[in-house]
C-alpha cells in the first residue's frame, strides 16, 4: 500500500453530503477516469467529479445512458486509469450487464449505487434499501463481487477510498451502496492528510511481454494486471476463457475459471469483511442494521436498553461478501436477530440463511420512502426478547 | 524493302510464388475468382476437412501480385514475387 | 535450390494458434481482416507501433475479430463496444482505437452510442461489417436488413425501412465515412490507411458475404456469387452525399469515400473548454504509468 498522491487529496474538516464526500472519497483513491449519467439522487457525485477531475488531472464524460457509462468505465480501466461511474436504481439495473463483464474480465472498478424506492421509477428522491440482493445478484450467471455500505458521509468519504482499495487488490468490481439520507445528509467529514490514507496501487506485473497471461493467477488465485498500449498483446473477452484470455468455452474450462473466480474472494473473505459491533457481550438481543437505517437502528438500541434488554449492534459494512462467520458465531448465543432495512427483507433473508433456525431473525420492513422510526425498531426488539 | 526481325523474347526478372495452407483454406473459390492472371485453381483434392483449396494451375501466368493473399478470409494463400537469377537461356 | 518457405505476412497480425477461424467458407469478415492487416503494415512503416494499437469488438461473427488480431484487443458485450473504447481511449490517449463490429451490433443495439460517439467526436475508427444479418445467432433481421429479405425473424421477408448508415453516422457528425464491398479489397486497404491517420469519429461500412444465413435464406449463392454482385454491381461514387447512398435489395450498391472533414475531436474539444475557463488551475490528465 501507498500514500495517496497529495494532489487532489482535500485535506481539511468540512462540510459534505455523502454524495459529494464519495466524489472526494474517489479523487483520494486516485480515481481519474470517471463515466457517468445523471440519476436522482447520485448526480451530485458526478457533478462534484465533473467539477474538481480538471483540476486534479482526472478526465469525466457524461455519456448518453449507464449502458455506456458502465462500460466506458472498464475501457477507462485497462487503459490504465482508476475508474467510477455512479447510479441510482433504475441505472443499476442498466449496468448489470457490465457488472457481469466486469466480473468475468476481472476489470478493477468501482459502482457506487445512491439507493432510491423502487422498483421502476418508484420515488426518485427518497430513500429505501431494496437493492440489496440485487447487488449481489443482478447481474447473470454466477459470480461474486464486493459491496460497502456507508453509514455517513465520513464513511462515503472513506469506504470509496476502501471500495477502490479492495478492486486493484482483487480485480474485482466493488460497489458502493449507499441510500438517498446518506447520500444527501451533510455531516462533517475529516479528510486526513494524504501520507496518512492508503491506497493500494494497481498490481502492475512485472512479467515482460510474451510472459505474462492476463488471467494467470500464477498459482494464487488473483492475477496480475496491465493496462493496453505497454506491449502485452492482450485479449480480454466476456466469454469463458483460459489464463491467456481466449475463449474457452468447455465445460472444464468453465469449472476452471468459475472456482478461482469464486475462491478469489471466498477464500479471502476473512480479509475482506468488515462489520462494527457494539456491546454483543451478553447480548440478548442483536440489532444487525447498515446505512441509515444504522442509525436509526442507534436510537432504538439505546430505547430498548433503557427498557432493559441487553441489546447489541452489529452494523454491516461489505453488505456483500456477507459476514457470515461473525453472524453464525452469535447465532446460538443470542435469543435474536432484528434485522430493520429499507425494504420488504433482504439482507435479512441472509441473516436468516446463516442463522439456520438456531435463534429468531426477526426482520423489521419498511418499504421505503422514509426512514424507520426508532420506536418502530424498539417495538421488535422488545417483541424479540419476549 | 523493310526486313521485320522476330522481336525478342522478354527476360523474366521475377516470378510469382504463391503458398498455400492447405488446411486452413475453406474452399471459398475468392482467390481464383479474382486473381487478375486467372492463375489459379481449385485442386481436385480436397484438405481434411473436405475443401479443396486453390493451386497456382499456371504457374507461368503469376506475377506474386499477392491479390489472392489479399482476398482470403481464412488467410490460408499468399504470394509474392522471387527475383530470377542470371539471364534467360538465349 | 528452393528458397525457404516463407510465412504469411499477415500472420504477424493474427493470433495464429487460433486458426482457422469459425468464421464459414465464403464469409467476407477475414477479407476485411486481410485489408486491415495492409493498412497496418503501411501505417507502421510510418513509425507506429502496434503497441500502441487497440481493437475492440461487440458481440457476433464480426465480433469475434478481436479475439483473432494480435493486438491488445478487447471483446465487449453486445452494442458496447464504443463506448468501451471512448473509455479506453480517453484513458489512454495514445492508443489508436479501432472498434470492429458488425451492422446489428453497431446500429441496432449500439445505435445510441453509435450516434452519440459521432456527434461527440470521440477519436475512434469504426469498421463496422455489414453483412445484412444477426449471423451468431442464426441469420435474424437487422436494421440493415432490406425488404423483402428473408430472415429467421422475418420469415415472410423483413418490411421495415432500413438504416442508411453512412447517412446516419455522417448526420450524425462523424468526420470520416466511406463505404466499400469486400471485393473492394485495395480500396478497403487505402480507405482504413487513410481513416487510421485522422482523428475524429471515422466511420467505414463493408458489405459483406454471409453465405450461411442471409445468402442461403434468400436463394443468393454462396460467398463468390455475392463478391460478383458486389463487382457488378457496385458504382464508386467518391465525395457523393450520403443522403444518395442509400441501398436497397440487390440494387445498385453506392461505394466510395462520402465525408473526409476536420472537426476538433472529443478530447481536444474537452482540453479546450477546460483550458479555456480554468486557465493555468487546469491540469490536463496523463495516463497511469504501470511502475511495478
Amino acid at each position: 500500500m501507498s500514500n495517496a498522491n497529495s494532489s487532489g487529496v482535500l485535506t481539511g474538516s468540512h462540510y459534505l453530503d455523502g454524495d459529494h464526500a464519495c466524489s472526494e472519497g474517489a479523487i483520494a483513491a486516485g480515481c481519474r477516469f470517471a463515466a457517468g449519467y445523471p440519476i436522482t439522487p447520485s448526480t451530485e457525485v458526478v457533478e462534484r467529479i465533473s467539477q474538481r477531475f480538471p483540476h486534479v488531472g482526472g478526465r469525466f464524460l457524461q455519456f448518453e445512458d449507464e449502458l455506456a457509462a458502465s462500460i466506458a468505465l472498464l475501457g477507462g480501466a485497462w487503459g490504465g486509469a482508476k475508474a467510477l461511474t455512479v447510479t441510482s436504481g433504475p441505472g443499476f439495473s442498466l449496468m448489470m450487464e457490465h457488472i457481469g463483464y466486469a466480473a468475468i474480465t476481472e476489470t478493477p472498478c468501482v459502482y457506487i449505487n445512491v439507493q432510491r424506492a423502487g422498483p421502476s421509477t418508484g420515488l426518485p428522491t427518497q430513500p429505501a434499501q431494496g437493492d440489496m440482493m440485487q447487488a449481489r445478484f443482478g447481474s447473470h450467471g454466477d459470480y461474486r463481487l464486493i459491496a460497502l455500505c456507508p453509514n455517513s458521509p465520513q464513511e462515503c468519504f472513506d469506504l470509496t477510498v476502501e471500495a477502490f482499495n479492495l478492486s486493484e487488490e482483487y480485480r474485482v468490481p466493488v460497489l458502493v451502496m449507499l441510500d438517498e439520507v446518506v447520500g444527501h445528509m451533510t455531516e462533517k467529514v475529516v479528510i486526513p492528510e494524504a501520507k496518512d490514507i492508503k491506497v493500494t496501487e494497481r498490481k502492475w506485473t512485472a512479467k515482460k511481454p510474451g510472459e505474462y497471461k492476463p488471467f494467470d493467477a500464477n498459482g494464487g488465485l488473483v492475477p496480475e494486471m496491465v493496462k493496453a498500449g505497454d506491449g502485452y498483446c492482450i485479449h480480454v473477452t466476456g466469454l469463458t476463457h483460459d489464463d491467456r484470455g481466449y475463449p474457452a468455452m468447455t465445460v472444464p474450462a468453465h469449472e476452471k475459471m468459475q472456482l478461482r473466480l469464486r475462491d478469489k474472494l471466498l477464500n479471502n473473505v476473512d480479509q475482506i469483511v468488515r462489520w462494527e459491533e457494539k456491546d454483543l457481550e451478553g447480548a440478548e438481543v442483536v440489532v444487525v442494521s447498515y446505512g441509515i437505517t444504522s442509525r436509526v437502528a442507534e436510537k432504538a438500541i439505546q430505547q430498548a436498553k433503557a427498557k432493559g434488554v441487553k441489546v447489541g449492534s452489529f452494523r454491516i459494512i461489505t453488505a456483500w461478501p456477507f459476514p457470515e462467520k461473525q453472524i453464525a458465531a452469535l447465532a446460538s448465543k443470542v435469543k435474536a436477530f432484528v434485522v430493520p432495512e429499507l425494504n420488504l427483507g433482504q439482507m435479512s433473508l441472509e441473516v436468516e440463511r446463516v442463522v439456520n433456525g438456531r435463534c429468531k431473525t426477526v426482520p423489521v420492513h419498511h418499504v421505503g420512502g422514509t426512514v424507520h422510526t426508532p420506536e418502530s425498531i424498539t417495538a421488535k426488539i422488545l417483541e424479540a426478547v419476549r | 524493302m523493310t526486313t521485320e526481325t522476330a522481336p525478342a523474347p522478354k527476360k523474366k526478372a521475377f516470378k510469382g510464388v504463391v503458398v498455400v495452407n492447405r488446411e486452413n483454406c475453406k474452399g471459398c473459390a475468392f482467390c481464383v475468382e479474382f486473381c487478375p492472371l486467372e492463375a489459379l485453381d481449385l485442386e481436385e483434392g480436397y484438405n481434411a476437412k473436405g475443401y479443396h483449396p486453390p493451386y497456382l494451375a499456371k504457374p507461368e501466368k503469376c506475377n506474386g501480385c499477392d491479390m489472392c493473399g489479399l482476398y482470403c478470409p481464412d488467410f490460408a494463400i499468399f504470394g509474392y514475387r522471387e527475383k530470377l537469377d542470371g539471364a534467360a537461356a538465349a | 535450390m528452393s528458397a525457404p518457405v516463407r510465412e504469411n505476412p499477415v500472420n504477424k497480425y493474427l493470433r495464429t494458434e487460433r486458426m482457422p477461424s469459425i468464421w464459414c467458407p465464403g464469409c467476407g469478415i477475414g477479407t476485411t481482416v486481410n485489408c486491415f492487416a495492409r493498412a497496418l503494415d503501411e501505417l507502421q512503416e510510418s513509425g507506429f507501433s502496434l503497441d500502441k494499437l487497440a481493437v475492440v469488438s461487440g458481440i457476433g461473427c464480426t465480433g469475434r475479430v478481436a479475439g483473432y488480431m494480435k493486438v491488445d484487443s478487447f471483446h465487449t458485450t453486445h452494442g458496447r463496444a464504443i463506448p468501451f473504447a471512448t473509455g479506453l481511449q480517453l484513458a489512454n490517449p495514445e492508443l489508436k482505437v479501432v472498434v470492429y463490429s458488425g451492422d446489428g451490433d453497431l446500429s441496432a443495439i449500439g445505435g445510441n452510442h453509435l450516434i452519440h460517439a459521432a456527434r461527440r467526436n470521440a477519436n475512434l475508427l469504426v469498421v463496422c461489417v455489414n453483412n445484412f444479418t444477426y449471423g451468431m445467432t442464426g441469420g435474424q433481421v437487422t436494421p440493415t436488413t432490406f425488404k423483402p429479405a428473408i430472415a429467421s425473424t422475418t420469415p415472410y421477408g423483413a418490411f421495415e425501412q432500413t438504416f442508411n448508415q453512412p447517412d446516419l453516422v455522417a448526420s450524425a457528425g462523424g468526420v470520416f465515412v466511406a463505404r466499400w464491398t469486400a471485393y473492394h479489397v485495395r480500396q478497403i486497404a487505402k480507405t482504413m490507411g487513410e481513416a487510421l491517420n485522422k482523428k475524429g469519429f471515422r466511420f467505414i461500412e463493408i458489405l459483406a458475404p454471409c453465405p450461411t444465413l442471409y445468402l442461403r435464406r434468400n436463394k443468393l449463392g454462396e460467398g463468390l456469387d455475392e463478391m460478383k454482385y458486389y463487382q457488378e454491381k457496385s458504382v464508386i461514387r467518391n465525395g457523393a452525399s450520403t443522403k444518395d447512398v442509400g441501398l436497397d435489395y440487390r440494387k445498385e450498391l453506392v461505394v466510395g469515400k462520402f465525408v473526409d472533414i476536420e472537426r476538433q475531436p472529443l478530447e481536444e474539444a474537452m482540453e479546450a473548454r477546460m483550458r479555456e475557463v480554468l486557465g493555468s488551475k487546469f491540469v490536463p490528465y496523463t495516463t497511469p504509468v504501470a511502475k511495478v
